[in-house]
C-alpha cells in the first residue's frame, strides 16, 4: 500500500489508457508523456500497461507500506527518499515506512513514479487511469491509499539509464489536420514562423496558446477529435487537445501533433514557448 | 452499393477520416452506420481499431499501428463501393423520463418568453418528437440529438453557467440533449432526466447507440425522486422499444 501524506498539486494514477469507449464519448486518458512513462516502466521491467503515478509540478509526499522497487522519470524535480536525494531513471529499493518527497521543479512539468508490477488502483472500463465521471477520484487526495504488490527479490537487468533529455526541445512536429486547407497564407505564415506561449489554461484535457491567428467563419458538423488535435476557434485561438480531451468537437482541426510531440507538450507549463514544424 | 461520394483524408498517423456530404440527414447517418458495421464485422476485426461516428463522418483509429494512407484509402474505397449485403439494422427507441418542474427547468421561463409558447406547450413540443442520436461525445454519454421542432430552436446562452447539474435537459440551436454529469454549459435548461446516461459501473456504460431514437416523456417530482434512488443503487430500467425497420 502507498499512503498519500500530501497529495501535491495534481497527482493521478495513469496507465496506457482506456480503449474501446471513444464511441461513448470516453477519452483515452493515460499518461500524458508516454515517452517518459514507458521508460520508467521499462526499467521496472513492467508492461507498458502498468499504472504509474503522474505528478504535476508540485510533487506529493508518499509513504511506502511494503517492500518494492521504484523508479522516477519525466520532469526533473528534486526528490528525496528518507531525506536522501535520488535521481531520475534509477531503480531503487523501498522498504516499509520509507518516505518519498518532492521539492523544487527544475525542468519539465510532469514527473512519473513507477513501481514494480504497477500501482493497483481499481481498473474501470479496462483502465486504471483516473478520469472524472469514470473513476471514483480524479486526483489523489491526502490520506488516500493505493495498493501495490510486495516485491523483495527483483534484480533489474538495467539499474539506471541516461536519457538524452528532450525537455529543452520546443518544436512540435505536426501533420496537416483534416481542415488544414482552410488556412490562408497569412494564417499559415504566423502558424509556422512565430513562437507561441502556453496559456494558463492548460491541463490534461487541453493546452490553449496565448498568441492567436486571425479569426475565421468556417463552420463544420461535429466530428472526431484525438489527443494532439489542434483546434482553431472562430476567434482565432488555438487549442491543443490532450489525453483527457473530448472525443468530438465542432472547431476546425488544422494540425495534428505526432505522438512524440504530445509527450513534449505534456512537459510544458504556463509561459513556456513552443513552435510548430510540419512533417 | 455506393450511395454517396465519400472523401477520405489522413488524420495524424494512427487515424483516417471518412466523410459523407456535410448534411444532417438520417439517410446519410444510416449509410455510415451500415458501412461501419460492415467494416467491424468483415474488414477491420482487430480489436485495436476504434471508430468514432458523428453526423457525416466516420473516423477510424488504430491504437498502435501507423496507417499507410494512400493504400488504406484505396482499400477503404473499394470496400465502400463493393456489393454489400444490406443488413437490416434493428432500430431502438429509448423513452427517457424528464421532470420539467421549475426547480430543474431553470430556463423554462426564458424559453417561454423567447418562443412565445407557454411552459405546458414547451413540454408538449419537447416530448412529441422522436429525436435521432447523431453522435456521442463532448462528455462521456453526451448525445447529440437532432430533429427538434423549429419553435424550440433557442440560441445558446451568451454566458455559459459554471455548473449545470447532472441530468439537465437543454436546448441550444437545432439541438437538445442531456448533461450526463455536472459540467459547465451554455444550453437553456428546461428539465432534468432521472436516469443516468453514463454509468461506469455497467459493462455497457452508456445504453444508447448512435443511430438510436430518443423520446422524452414528462414525469412528476415523486416519480423523479424514486428513479434517482434506483439510479444510485443501479437498478433503474430504461424503457426500450424495438421499432420496425
Amino acid at each position: 500500500m502507498l499512503k498519500v501524506l500530501k497529495s501535491g498539486l495534481f497527482t493521478t494514477v495513469q496507465d496506457v489508457g482506456r480503449y474501446g469507449y471513444l464511441n461513448k464519448g470516453v477519452p483515452v486518458s493515460g499518461y500524458m508523456d508516454s515517452f517518459s512513462a514507458k521508460k520508467v516502466n521499462m526499467l521496472m521491467e513492467n508492461d507498458d500497461d502498468a499504472a504509474v503515478i503522474e505528478i504535476t509540478m508540485t510533487g506529493p509526499t508518499l509513504e511506502f507500506c511494503n517492500e518494492s522497487y521504484i523508479c522516477l522519470g519525466g520532469a526533473v524535480i528534486s526528490a528525496t527518499l528518507n531525506n536522501k536525494p535520488i535521481q531520475n531513471y534509477t531503480v531503487l529499493k523501498v522498504g516499509r515506512g520509507d518516505i518519498l518527497s518532492y521539492g523544487k521543479l527544475k525542468k519539465g512539468f510532469r514527473s512519473y513514479l513507477a513501481i514494480k508490477g504497477g500501482f493497483l488502483s481499481p481498473r474501470i472500463l479496462g483502465s486504471r487511469s483516473f478520469f472524472t465521471s469514470v473513476t471514483a477520484k480524479d486526483h489523489l487526495s491526502d490520506r488516500m491509499e493505493i495498493p501495490y504488490d510486495t516485491h523483495t527479490l527483483f534484480e533489474p537487468k538495467i539499474t539506471e539509464i541516461k536519457i538524452d533529455s528532450f525537455l529543452d526541445k520546443t518544436v512540435l512536429e505536426v501533420s496537416k489536420g483534416p481542415e488544414y486547407e482552410m488556412l490562408d497564407d497569412k494564417q499559415l505564415e504566423v502558424l509556422f514562423s512565430k513562437e507561441f506561449h502556453i496559456s494558463n489554461e492548460n491541463n490534461r484535457m487541453a493546452y490553449q496558446l496565448v498568441e492567436q491567428l486571425s479569426g475565421h467563419k468556417v463552420t463544420m458538423l461535429t466530428s472526431a477529435t484525438l489527443p494532439g488535435t489542434v483546434q482553431f476557434t472562430p476567434s482565432g485561438r488555438l487549442i491543443i487537445l490532450m489525453k483527457d480531451g473530448q472525443t468530438t468537437g465542432g472547431y476546425p482541426r488544422v494540425l495534428q501533433l505526432s505522438d512524440a510531440s504530445i509527450s513534449l507538450l505534456a512537459q510544458k507549463k504556463f509561459g513556456d514557448v513552443i513552435s510548430f514544424r510540419l512533417i | 452499393m455506393s450511395a454517396y461520394k465519400i472523401s477520405i483524408r489522413p488524420f495524424g498517423i494512427h487515424s483516417i477520416l471518412v466523410e459523407w456530404p456535410a448534411r444532417v440527414e438520417e439517410t446519410i447517418l444510416e449509410d455510415i452506420l451500415q458501412f461501419s458495421q460492415h467494416l467491424s464485422q468483415n474488414c477491420l476485426k482487430d480489436e485495436k481499431w476504434e471508430m468514432v461516428l458523428a453526423y457525416n463522418s466516420l473516423t477510424l483509429i488504430h491504437r498502435e499501428k501507423p496507417i499507410a494512407f494512400e493504400s488504406f484509402k484505396n482499400t477503404l474505397l473499394s470496400w465502400y463501393d463493393a456489393e454489400r449485403d444490406e443488413t437490416i439494422r434493428q432500430k431502438i427507441l429509448w423513452r427517457l423520463p424528464v421532470c420539467y418542474d421549475l426547480e430543474f427547468g431553470i430556463d423554462l421561463k426564458a424559453v417561454s418568453e423567447y418562443s412565445g409558447l407557454s411552459i405546458e406547450e414547451i413540454i408538449e413540443k419537447h416530448t412529441e418528437k422522436r429525436y435521432t442520436v447523431y453522435g456521442i461525445g463532448f462528455l462521456p454519454g453526451f448525445m447529440y440529438l437532432g430533429g427538434i421542432p423549429e419553435v424550440l430552436e433557442i440560441p445558446r446562452k451568451s454566458l455559459p453557467r459554471p455548473k449545470v447539474l447532472k441530468g439537465a435537459v437543454g436546448l441550444a440551436g437545432k439541438q437538445t440533449g442531456v448533461y450526463p454529469q455536472d459540467s459547465p454549459g451554455g444550453w437553456n435548461i428546461i428539465g432534468n432526466c432521472s436516469v443516468p446516461m453514463f454509468d461506469p459501473k455497467k459493462e455497457a456504460p452508456c445504453f444508447v447507440n448512435i443511430g438510436d431514437k430518443v423520446q422524452f416523456y414528462a414525469i412528476e417530482r415523486a416519480e423523479y425522486d424514486l428513479h434517482k434512488i434506483e439510479g444510485e443503487v443501479g437498478i433503474y430500467k430504461v424503457e426500450k422499444i424495438m421499432l420496425d425497420a
